[in-house]
């Protein structure tokens, strides 16, 4: 039971952190953006989704997860959700 | 058995107390779009296919609905099935629901699956957060999801077993340059409960059978906890065309650790609507503490496996995809649509699970086994 609180754990101090920026914290560091909203075309490109077609990426994942002794952190939304 | 413990439930009410403190600003939905599909995979005498139906439809750039319906037909002659068993058929069936909030830069979704063939029955519900910040050049994401499964065996009415399993993830996308986003990911997954397959066994030495060896019932402990991360970019290279690069770890409190890495390109042929992607894929994990393919006696240890996916062993991927984009002018409601088909040919090397089938070998000294396989994912999608 011991190791099962971990992942929480870090999930708490992940969403603290969060926290912690988006209730004002943006506002103290207003870090300007180095890559201006003009400049991100490549980037909104559709070739540059890390996850194009998510029925095809989920159906992937589920053939390594079924074969392989790893699971998690795949691309995408991971756990078959169909959403980007 | 309730699906959200207390803990999660206050989890979950400190993630919506963050929501109500953010501050409304533009971001965007997923496209709304359907797909279906029709999945393949061919290899080491295991033959799965059947289709999956995605359909998506945004209301009022504020909510979005998703369905996802999936089937899994299996035919299994595989070497854990002719070895200890005769070839079987099944199938598996998929339903999953869900819905995607979006309130300024946040976005939150939540899903709920349920699996059902005639031996195992499993239920998960999942919810999610993430929120763009810094110009938009960050993303970070969390998301929970239970899940609760009931094993069964068939041809033995009497064997019912539950198991219990928790996913926590923490998403960070990051744009770097103009032509440069990373994405960083790490994901903790515990089971409890019985994580057995029913039907496996696992062979030991016995003088007493004519062949060398006996089988008995494989014994897993009853947790598993687990830890993966990746890093994966994405590049844009002086002509259209992306390059993707990524790379995962992974361990667990079974003895598993795991990496793999992959690299992907992808090349637009604008004149004719091709998008063309090639990728390689390799993968290497090492065995569970508890796995042996040839036991010295039977019980020989608390716990034993001789599940193949278990084994040391590495697997090596090829993939080739092309998608021919189109308008839909004569559709009317649709904005364009694509047919795709990818095929990837996996290879798998073994480091300690033998070809039990080989015969003419004394008992633990046959050859290492290996296969190789076919995964076909062939698609239409249409937006609208």
């Amino acid at each position: 039971m011991q190791n099962d609180k971990r992942p929480g754990r870090a999930l708490l101090l992940a969403l603290s952190i969060a926290g912690a920026l988006l209730s004002g914290g943006c506002s103290s560091l207003e870090i300007k953006p180095w890559v201006s909203p003009f400049e991100r075309n490549n980037l909104a490109d559709p070739i540059m989704s890390f996850s194009r077609d998510p029925v095809a990426a989920s159906y992937l994942h589920h053939v390594y997860q079924a074969r392989e002794g790893a699971r998690g952190a795949e691309g995408g939304s991971g756990g078959g959700c169909g959403c980007n | 058995m309730t699906i959200f413990s207390n803990t999660t439930k206050r989890l979950l009410a400190a993630i919506i107390g963050y929501l109500l403190v953010l501050p409304a600003q533009a971001a965007v939905l997923p496209e709304d779009r359907s797909d279906i599909m029709y999945h393949g995979y061919e290899g080491g005498g295991l033959s799965v296919d059947g289709p999956s139906v995605l359909v998506r439809k945004g209301f009022k750039d504020k909510v979005s609905v998703w369905a996802n319906y999936y089937v899994d037909t299996i035919t299994s002659a595989s070497i854990d099935v002719v070895a200890t068993a005769s070839e079987y058929t099944e199938e598996r069936k998929e339903k999953s629901i869900g819905v995607d909030y979006l309130r300024g830069k946040t976005f939150m979704g939540m899903s709920y699956t349920n699996s059902e063939e005639s031996d195992y029955s499993a239920h998960s519900a999942r919810f999610g957060i993430s929120q763009d910040f810094f110009g938009d050049l960050t993303t970070l994401g969390i998301s929970y999801a239970r899940g609760a499964d009931t094993v069964r065996r068939n041809g033995d009415a009497n064997f019912e077993a539950e198991t219990d399993r928790q996913t926590y993830r923490v998403d960070l996308s990051q744009v770097i340059t103009k032509n440069l986003i990373i994405s960083m990911n790490y994901e903790g997954v515990t089971d409890e409960g019985f994580l057995n397959n029913p039907y496996r066994q696992v062979r030991y030495l016995d003088p007493n059978e004519a062949r060398g060896y006996g089988y008995e019932s494989e014994i897993y402990p009853r947790t598993r906890t687990s830890s993966a991360q990746a890093i994966r970019g994405m590049y844009y290279l002086p002509y259209r065309a992306a390059l993707k690069l990524e790379f995962r770890n992974y361990s667990d409190t079974w003895g598993i650790d795991a990496y793999n890495g992959e690299i992907a390109y992808t090349h637009p042929i604008e004149d004719v609507g091709l998008v063309v992607e090639l990728k390689y894929r390799y993968y290497k994990q090492t065995a569970a503490d508890f796995y042996s393919d040839l036991f010295p006696r039977s019980n020989a240890q608390n716990f034993l496996a001789r599940d193949k996916e278990l084994a040391g062993f590495q697997t090596q991927t090829i993939g080739a995809g092309i998608s021919y984009e189109f308008e839909t002018n004569w559709l009317p409601g649709f904005k364009r649509g694509s047919v795709n088909l990818f095929v990837d040919y996996i290879d798998f090397q073994y480091d300690n699970f033998r070809d039990v089938t080989a015969t003419g070998f004394a008992p633990g000294t046959e050859p290492l086994y290996s296969f190789d396989s076919v995964v076909t994912r062939a698609f239409v999608s249409l937006f609208y």
